[in-house]
């Protein structure tokens, strides 16, 4: 195992939504810091950093992480995805993301990173969800705008909306 | 008028088709592209200026302490670290807070000599990076003598509490009482008196995104630049620079794009402002600052809590005649700009929708020791709601009637808008009786009735509840100054009025850019502007760019600009539109030369600027919007400039209080009419929303996909405060939830949909007829959900949160202490941080060998964990320095510990005190030594502790259990080392404990 010497600057390399990226951090330095102030990658938001808002949920290796309670160290040599790489392209939103936008589910959209990388992570896997299934999953994220009910709307329609698109170019 | 009730808009409305107005349809929001691909623009993530230091703030671990020294030496000497300032240097160069009543008190963003509550900052540390300087911070000594607490508004007033202020004797800051009609005799008159007791407790919206400020100061100018997520109203700014010591043109207040949210919090985020800034001068470079969730938790703002006594004179009918209201409002441990303002904000409404004529209010404003308190969603609202319709309720039950009949008995009627109230509110406009009977109608309240009829057969505890209120919105600046006498208020000059600001801009290619000083936490605030701006212009809502972000040196705002007292719809984007007609006038002038037609014959549609009469004469609207720039000459002499027009716009209905202190608290008034059924599980306790309905009437509704995102919004905070969240203080002041795992959240798992129905009544007063919507819910639902589950349970009182502890007591009677148990330790009673414990344990040796032990500093230094050194003071008295450290948390402690009642070899009494970085805990207890016939000696003690300080924020409810672990395994290695050779004393456990037991958890770091 790698000893990191606390006083001292470590380089911490991964691929942060498909690209590699490198910078110098502290062993204490947590993920969530690391990816805002030294990769410039501020979609990620800090809420808590106690692992209770959601805000800062990444995908670590394919595992929904809250990058609050991680160390940037830890993510070395990992595959990283962010919100900044949901949208097929800078100019174009996903259809989870264009789903959010038609319900509101969204206002001060602070939280709302998170929300989409949960929702993200969880509806490649189960492509047809119900209602409680996505009230199961939000449950680990606190929004305080929305009252919640869009954003279960525009999951669910999201998954819909994927599923047809699956079955329509299969015919 | 009443228009047709809105349907429900959940998904948005594209459709371009036809001349159909912007204003109304749901469209896309403008800023979500942006926020759904992290692109969003939030304080924390714009960059700084290269040089920029950060601050770290240390704060007081106890509710009222008198700080003897600061030693921040050590501190200063650390790497990294710029300044360290603390009360004596932050003083230096401000000036107090203004406190908004009349007494000889001060107001510092930083303790001064003394602190008032738990998270009080006592300095500031400013580093390179944020992680140096809070390393910093725990290097820093305080030593502070506790003074004796009180968290109580009602305990505050009794002669013997503790004072916080000397310039507010009893704690009292302000005492006014007022007289509407003729209370007295309309009391002596009525046949029924009713009254009720209300407490009602702290919560807070809490945004997800915490405060930031970022602030520089130019010595050179003697200016400051501050960059901060503040919400408004923009009054403060008066009061941010006047501590600052510089006049308003030398702060410079900016606001970032985004601000994740603010629900009025933010506006608390003002004296960070000023200790920012003052750290910024004194460590001459940009000093920034972003709160951790701790910080916010424990020391941002809150609602008030407020106790009150709710009186009402009524008739056999249910009629009300008269209500006496008397209200202790307690803001915690300062006075802080704009309160009192929470307690005056309903001042014109405190007879809610019902046609009342004799009031008569007493309003007393207390200081506690608990955090400062200033603006949240519903300000005012709450409060006063929930003692006025639990009050309702129980008049109902009490004359045997139905509730809703006493509610339709007392509504204002129909045709008596505008209605002025008994204490001065001018209610706009409205139809209550309808909006009920729709509710009633659409919501399918007979079905609710079955249910709960069926529900109850079956032996289930369903209830029913229901809430009118009027939701007040654009708030008069002046209604504060009802808090002073009329003599003081004549002194003082005349406050009213609520100006917005809108500025419409065309470039030299004719596009439309629009600016108003709204400041949203997301509210889509542009988006609903470019509706608004395009339909005056004919065109589009993306040729409308809208900026929202507000900076005090160049753009126009005024002391009524921001977001708060739900004022956007109403106020602002009424304005914008009377900057776009003012623009579009002199256009049509224009356009009116070029087209040859009369000014009055101009219509601007889809692009062009046309004759009414003839769609083919037209001109396109960019060509005419560009020439003011490009041919000024060729503008018709009374045209003017159509560069930009700014426009300021304040309601002439918004007057200052008059003599009799009557006053029109705020310019709209919306009606909300609510009814939920709720089930509350027989042996869990948890209530459940089965179905709750809310029927508005806001006016002209301006895009239905955000009204009813406020509504939600509004319902889940106001469910949060219903079920689950509190403020919670342990009777010494301590904050007992400081985390999202103390400080209950509604998640996606409690927050059902509501049923949202409509109706529009526009507002007579406000340039597009809409009226304010934000804050309703939080007003109406809790006392809503209390009267159902008061319903549910058959029980006359009950004090949110509603939590199935409290439901518990309330039917199962308070639950009986569990057995008394050997090494246990119990909290004496429900939110409060006392410890007791008793036990015994087996060690070798004698006791005369043990007692000597007890009394020998090495020994102790052998024993104590992490125990760096130890001091004998005196025969008795000790002192050590310990360093804790459990899983990643290490804290540095400093213990003292005296011995009286000494009768050695047999029993000694220890006294104990324990300080660190994460807390503090003191504790007594009792050993006696015994031998056991086998030349070993055993133990017994006993002890109660008291625990504070940010543990008990972060972890409280771990603490018991922990106790336990920690006196088990004490005991373990007490006994190993006495079968080494030499026992420690069994007395030694209490200081060990102490010491352990502040540093069981941590905070951010």
């Amino acid at each position: 195992m790698t000893r990191l010497k606390a006083d001292s600057r470590h380089l911490v390399r991964f691929k942060l939504n498909g690209k590699p990226v490198e910078a110098e951090a502290e062993p204490r330095m947590l993920l969530s810091d690391f990816l805002r102030h030294q990769l410039g990658a501020t979609g990620t938001h800090v809420g808590c950093e106690h692992g209770v808002c959601g805000a800062c949920t990444v995908v670590v290796d394919g595992m929904l992480t809250r990058s609050c309670l991680t160390l940037a160290a830890q993510v070395d040599g990992c595959d990283v995805k962010t919100v900044e790489g949901l949208a097929p392209s800078a100019d174009r939103l996903g259809a989870l993301q264009r789903a959010f936008r038609r319900n509101h589910a969204l206002q001060c959209g602070f939280c709302t990173a998170g929300i989409l990388m949960s929702l993200d992570h969880y509806l490649s896997r189960n492509p047809a969800p119900t209602e409680e299934e996505i009230r199961d999953l939000l449950s680990g994220h606190l929004c305080r705008c929305t009252g919640y009910t869009p954003i279960i709307r525009a999951a669910l329609e999201a998954a819909l909306s994927a599923t047809a698109t699956e079955e329509s170019s299969d015919a | 008028m009443v228009q047709a009730a809105v349907k429900s808009a959940n998904s948005v409305d594209q459709g371009r088709s036809g001349d159909k107005p912007w204003v109304g349809r749901s469209i896309e929001r403008v800023e979500d592209a942006a926020l759904l691909s992290g692109r969003g623009r939030f304080i924390d993530d714009l960059g700084v200026q290269p040089g920029t230091l950060h601050a770290a703030i240390l704060r007081s671990p106890h509710a009222h302490a008198d700080i003897l020294s600061i030693d921040i030496e050590a501190a200063k000497r650390l790497p990294g670290v710029a300044a360290v300032l603390t009360g004596e240097h932050v003083k230096a160069v401000t000036s107090s807070l203004v406190v908004g009543v009349k007494a000889p008190v001060e107001c510092w963003p930083i303790a001064i000599d003394r602190v008032r509550y738990v998270g009080e900052p006592v300095a500031v540390i400013v580093a390179t990076d944020r992680a140096r300087a809070e390393d910093a911070a725990e290097l820093i000594t305080v030593e502070y003598r506790p003074r004796g607490a009180v968290v109580d508004p009602l305990a505050a007033l009794a002669p013997d509490a503790p004072v916080l202020h000397d310039g507010f004797p009893g704690n009292l800051a302000s005492d006014r009482a007022f007289r509407y009609g003729d209370p007295e005799q309309a009391f002596a008159d009525a046949p029924h008196r009713f009254s009720i007791d209300i407490k009602y407790p702290r919560n807070s919206c809490t945004p997800i995104e915490t405060y930031g400020v970022v602030a520089s100061h130019d010595a050179a100018e003697d200016a400051f630049e501050v960059l901060a997520n503040f919400q408004g109203p923009f009054s403060i700014h008066t009061v941010i620079a006047r501590a600052l010591k510089v006049p308003g043109n030398r702060l410079r207040l900016r606001t970032p794009p985004d601000s994740g949210g603010s629900f009025g919090v933010k506006q608390g985020v003002f004296p960070y402002i000023v200790l920012i800034a003052a750290a910024a001068r004194v460590a001459g470079r940009p000093v920034k600052w972003i709160e951790d969730r701790l910080e916010h938790l424990t020391a941002s703002v809150s609602a008030t809590n407020r106790a009150t006594t709710l009186s009402a004179a009524v008739a056999a009918d249910g009629k009300i005649l008269a209500l006496d209201w008397d209200q202790v409002e307690d803001c915690g441990a300062h006075l802080r700009a704009p309160e009192p303002a929470t307690l005056y904000r309903m001042h014109g409404n405190l007879t809610g929708a019902y046609d009342i004529r004799h009031v008569k209010v007493r309003n007393r404003v207390v200081v506690t020791n608990k955090t400062p308190t200033g603006l949240n969603r519903g300000f005012g609202g709450p409060q006063v709601y929930f003692a006025l319709e639990r009050l309702v309720q129980r008049i109902a039950i009490g004359l045997g009637l139905d509730p809703l009949d006493v509610i339709r008995r007392n509504l204002i009627d129909a045709g008596a808008f505008p209605y002025r109230t008994a204490t001065g509110a001018l209610l706009d406009s409205g139809n209550y009786q309808e909006a009920v009977s729709r509710a009633v109608e659409q919501g399918k309240l007979a079905e609710l009735k079955a249910k709960r009829d069926e529900a109850r057969a079956q032996g289930r505890l369903y209830g029913i509840g229901f809430t009118a209120v009027v939701e007040p919105s654009v708030s008069n600046m002046g209604y504060i100054t009802t808090v002073l006498t009329a003599a003081e208020r004549r002194k003082a000059g005349p406050k009213n009025g609520a100006q917005a600001t809108a500025t419409v801009g065309l470039d030299p290619v004719g596009s439309v850019t629009v600016h108003v000083a709204s400041v949203p936490q997301g509210q889509g605030h542009r988006t609903v502007l470019s509706q608004v701006v395009a339909d005056v212009f004919g065109l589009e809502p993306k040729d409308v760019r809208v900026n929202t972000e507000i900076d005090t040196a160049k753009d126009a705002w005024s002391i009524a600009s921001g977001n708060y007292a739900s004022r956007f719809a109403a106020a602002v984007a009424g304005t914008a539109k009377l900057a776009a007609e003012r623009v579009a006038g002199r256009l049509a002038r224009i356009a009116a030369g070029q087209l040859n037609v009369e000014a009055a014959d101009i219509v601007f549609t889809r692009g062009f600027v046309a004759s009414r009469h003839n769609a083919e004469n037209r001109i396109a609207f960019s060509r005419v919007a560009a020439l003011s720039h490009w041919s000024p000459g060729s503008l018709p002499d009374d045209a003017g400039q159509t560069i930009r027009e700014t426009v300021f716009w304040t309601p002439p209905e918004l007057t200052p209080p008059d003599d009799e202190d009557r006053i029109n608290s705020s310019l709209c008034h919306g009606f909300i009419f609510d009814f939920c059924g709720v089930e509350i599980d027989r042996t869990t306790l948890e209530t459940r929303i089965d179905r709750y309905v809310t029927m508005h009437d806001c006016g002209t509704i301006l895009h239905p996909g955000m009204v009813n995102g406020q509504i939600r919004g509004g319902f889940a905070q106001a469910l949060g405060a219903a079920l689950y969240e509190e403020y919670a203080y342990a009777d010494d002041g301590s904050f007992l939830t400081g985390t999202l795992a103390d400080y209950l959240l509604p998640t996606t798992a409690e927050v059902p949909e509501p049923q949202i129905i409509h109706m529009e009544t526009p507002s007579p007063f406000t340039p597009l007829g809409a009226k304010g919507v934000g804050e309703g819910n939080c007003m109406s639902t809790p006392v809503c959900i209390a009267n159902a589950v008061a319903d549910a349970l058959g029980v006359a009182d009950v004090t949110l949160p509603l939590v199935p502890a409290r439901l518990a007591e309330l039917v199962r009677g308070v639950e009986p202490p569990p057995p008394a148990g050997r090494s246990t330790a119990t909290r004496a009673r429900e939110g409060d941080r006392r410890l007791h414990g008793e036990g015994q344990a087996s060690v070798n040796g004698a006791p005369e060998q043990v007692w000597a032990m007890l009394l020998d500093p090495a020994t102790l230094h052998s024993v104590i964990p992490g125990c760096q050194r130890v001091d004998r003071l005196s025969e008795t008295h000790f002192r050590a320095d310990v360093t804790l450290g459990i899983g990643p948390v290490t804290g540095r402690y400093r213990a003292d510990v005296e011995l009286f009642d000494l009768d050695p070899p047999r029993a000694v009494t220890l006294r104990g005190r324990a300080d660190g970085a994460l807390g503090f805990g003191s504790a007594e207890g009792r050993i006696t030594l015994e031998g056991d016939g086998k030349g070993g000696t055993r133990l017994t003690y006993s002890y109660d502790a008291a625990i504070g300080g940010k543990v008990v924020s972060i972890g409280g409810r771990l603490l018991d259990g922990a106790t336990r672990v920690i006196i088990g395994q004490f005991f373990t290695a007490l006994a190993r080392k006495a079968g080494g050779g030499g026992a420690a004393g069994g007395g030694f456990s209490l200081f060990a404990l102490l010491a352990k037991l502040t540093s069981l958890l941590g905070g951010r770091r």
